[in-house]
């Protein structure tokens, strides 16, 4: 029986990896071609697998970890998504360095592979969806096991999408570095990739909601609220902002479904709300089971969680159209776009007083642990950010900081503050746990990324805030004739200092990245860090005391 | 029954608060987005509007795959500034064959939405090639590539089909000759009917854009695509202009 399953699998995956092959030959372009040899190579790997093993089912089952009993939570894929968190998010980090260093010193282009307009993309993917996507996969799986007491539903299903969410990654990671793209920023993957991504979106969908529903709970609590908002608001953006025509079946070029004004705003109504659900309602399910969790103490506000989900779900959806002020997007829905983005103010900042309150009889924890402290940062730069944001949505505002860098910076002191950080501190609550570990192997390197982290923050975004504003002053400057007193090369130039800068922060930023990762590597091989532990100002009653001028002894003159 | 009471139905059944939670997100969207389909002053009506040539649409298609986006934003937004920095304010109707759109979102670069005819040919491919050398504060990448591979044309017919079937008005006649009229734009005297082509592409400017006439680079795609922006619409005729006064913010 298990043979000839295996014979059946191994069969399947020939047949795909013939298809892949017959694809390889006949694609129209290079790039499709490229992505159909990876895919023929994952086939042959797993025809392989199931082929040469003695027992392949149970070669299988042991390669993927199969759950062997139901009493235990099913925490593999989840160990696997850690490590694929750290592994894409040092990726991710580094080729923004790389970037930012491109705009600093434009010699940095190698052509055409790795220009910055192909790097670009591979950067943003790689941070949101590689790094924050399987960091929200696998704090979601891991949540919602505990939060339900049950074991994952469906760990087959759950294992396809862990593994398939890889395939999407380094699908869409080569497509932008070999030209394929379809310029939709954050939905660059063309067609094919799309339609990868919607299975394995709904496979994510079923193990989720099939968890729950296996749940020994009667309440389905409240990060799961937000872990499931951001799954099928996801689907919706994704379905509908990727509907395109493919120019061939064997090539990979397709074209929007709609067109100029429509087109934009689809975009945007998607763009904002990846930013909306992807990194603010998914990580504000992390923010609610992890923070009171490392503070030990419960949720600050039950009915504050209510009201600030319902309205921060509903609300944000509106605010796609800040995105094309003054834009030939009628007024009527740029107007309707400024008014929902001020109001979403309010419900973004209930999810940062209902998690910094949370903290209420534990600030003292900061002191002490690095780990808080990491979450503390990331609601404040939740609340930064989505005060800025506002702001930046006010039309006469925007009308100066849009096209500029402070749009830039805006983006990161919200994905380096906030999505970053708090992601850190997940992991860091994570691993010991996973691993059957003590604690981290050094909670002094904690504090150290800590550091490092929020220094590269704050010169990242102080330097794009100059940046931004002066590009925006200095393009819209009249001189006493009557005249534009700057030239675009100009502003390029004046940029100079401020791209180093930034630069500079982001390599601090990487940098605390790759103390994370020592820190992980030593935990994980079961060392612990010989140090001082993080603790108080200690009483010393030795000391306490006045202070009182002890005569000195009389010295003899010379 | 108080709120927290009554919600708790909702967080006791998984179904109940998914489809709650799909209707919540669903709103903003059907209302924002659908009456742009249907409203007709979304796009008003402006004349000389066409869709791109099979070349210029090839030359689209690498300013896509480069992801000149990134950089180059392709809206004038009607301010003093920018009207006076790069031409009169973008119309809604100048991207309404734009699939997709190409409005952007950053200016490291300047805005393209009226670049066409503002350099030589020669300009755009030296500076395409290094930008350095004739813009010395530039920071673009450097596109020396463009100039030496040769044009992958592959089915020019394919590409208006498929572009016909998401709505731009491509004629028959125009997708059966969508090869020959792309070898036509960059070289005149290529086999074809010059008349025919530049009467069902109106404006369309017909010359070896890159320099070197003896084949079609992706060069020459990407300038014809460049030279021809912003250009459809005559915004400084009188009538146009005396309509776009009216408008509000001029």
């Amino acid at each position: 029986m298990q043979a000839e399953t295996a014979l059946g699998r191994t069969m399947l995956w020939f047949v795909l990896f013939l298809v892949s092959i017959v694809v390889v030959a006949t694609a129209a372009d290079g790039g499709f071609a490229a992505h159909a040899v990876i895919v023929a190579l994952v086939c042959f790997v797993l025809m392989w697998m199931s082929a040469s093993r003695y027992d392949p089912a149970g070669k299988l089952n042991s390669f993927f970890k199969m759950p062997d009993t139901p009493s235990k939570y099913d925490d593999d894929p989840i160990r696997w998504g850690v490590l694929a968190t750290m592994f894409w998010g040092i990726a991710g980090l580094a080729a923004g360095l790389f970037i930012a260093l491109q705009l600093a010193f434009p010699q940095l282009n190698f052509e055409p592979y790795f220009n910055f307009g192909r790097v670009r993309p591979l950067h943003t993917s790689a941070v949101i969806f590689a790094f924050g996507g399987n960091a929200l996969i696998a704090t979601s799986f891991y949540v919602v096991q505990r939060t339900c007491r049950a074991q994952l539903a469906f760990p087959g299903l759950a294992r396809f999408v862990f593994w398939g969410y890889q395939l999407f990654i380094v699908l869409a990671a080569t497509g932008y570095l070999l030209g394929v793209t379809q310029s939709r920023e954050y939905a660059e993957p063309e067609w094919y990739v799309d339609l990868w991504l919607t299975i394995v979106w709904v496979a994510y969908f079923i193990v989720f909601v099939g968890t729950i529903v296996r749940r020994r709970e009667p309440h389905i609590y409240v990060a799961n609220w937000f872990y499931l908002a951001f799954i099928v608001t996801v689907a919706m953006l994704h379905i509908v902002n990727n509907l395109a025509m493919p120019v061939s079946l064997l090539g990979a070029k397709s074209y929007s479904a709609f067109a100029g004004v429509q087109d934009a705003l689809t975009q945007w109504w998607y763009g904002h709300n990846a930013v909306g659900f992807f990194l603010t309602a998914g990580f504000l399910a992390m923010m609610y089971y992890f923070v009171p969790k490392q503070a030990e103490r419960p949720v600050y506000s039950y009915r504050l969680s209510i009201i600030h989900f319902w309205s921060l779900i509903f609300l944000y959806i509106w605010a796609g159209p800040h995105h094309l002020h003054y834009t030939a997007l009628p007024d009527w829905a740029q107007t309707l776009g400024m008014v929902f983005s001020i109001m979403l103010w309010m419900p973004s900042w209930g999810g940062m007083i209902n998690g910094l309150m949370t903290l209420n009889g534990a600030w003292d924890k900061i002191r002490t642990d690095p780990i808080i402290r990491m979450m503390v940062m990331a609601l404040a730069f939740y609340g930064m950010s989505t005060f800025e944001g506002p702001m930046l949505s006010i039309k006469s505002v925007n009308s100066l900081s849009h096209y500029t860098d402070w749009t830039i910076g805006h983006v990161h002191s919200g994905a380096l503050g906030w999505n970053g950080m708090i992601t850190f501190a997940c992991v860091y609550f994570l691993v010991p746990r996973l691993w059957g570990r003590e604690r981290m192997y050094s909670l002094r390197m904690i504090n150290w990324h800590f550091w490092l982290a929020t220094l590269g923050i704050v010169f990242y975004a102080a330097t794009m805030w100059v940046a931004g504003i002066q590009q925006g002053l200095m393009w819209r400057e009249y001189g006493p004739d009557g005249y534009l007193v700057w030239s675009f090369a100009d502003s390029v130039a004046a940029m100079f200092p401020m791209y180093v800068l930034r630069a500079f922060g982001g390599l601090l930023y990487l940098s605390g990245a790759f103390v994370m990762t020592y820190n992980i590597w030593m935990t994980l091989a079961g060392k612990l860090r010989d140090e001082a532990p993080m603790r108080d100002a200690a009483y010393d009653a030795e000391k306490d005391r006045p202070i009182v001028d002890t005569p000195t002894s009389a010295v003899p003159a010379e | 029954m108080s709120m927290t009471e009554r919600h708790k139905k909702l967080e006791r059944n998984i179904t109940l608060l998914a489809v709650c939670t799909l209707i919540t997100v669903a709103i903003g969207g059907l209302v924002q987005i659908t009456p742009l389909f249907y409203l007709d002053n979304t796009i008003e009506k402006v004349d000389g509007m066409r869709p791109y040539t099979p070349l210029e649409q090839a030359g689209r298609d690498i300013y896509i795959r480069e992801g000149c986006y990134v950089c180059h934003s392709q809206m004038i937004r009607p301010f003093r500034d920018e009207v006076e920095r790069y031409g009169a304010y973008s119309l809604a109707a100048e991207s309404m064959y734009d699939h997709p759109f190409q409005w952007g979102s950053k200016r490291t670069g300047p805005d393209l939405a009226r670049v066409g005819g503002r350099y030589s040919d020669e300009w755009h491919v030296q500076h395409l090639i290094n930008p350095q050398a004739v813009v010395p504060e530039s920071v673009m990448p450097q596109y020396g590539f463009l100039a030496e591979t040769e044009l992958a044309v592959g089915d020019p017919s394919a590409t208006l089909t498929a572009l016909s079937r998401v709505g731009v008005p491509y004629s028959q006649e125009d997708i059966d000759n969508a090869l020959m009229d792309l070898f036509l734009q960059a070289d005149p005297d290529a086999e074809g009917d010059l008349e025919d082509f530049q009467r069902r592409y109106p404006k369309a400017q017909v010359r070896d854009y890159d320099g070197d006439p003896s084949r079609i680079t992706e060069m020459d795609a990407l300038v014809a695509y460049l030279q021809m922006l912003g250009t459809l619409v005559d915004v400084d005729s009188a009538a146009a202009q005396q309509e776009l006064a009216q408008e509000k913010g001029r």
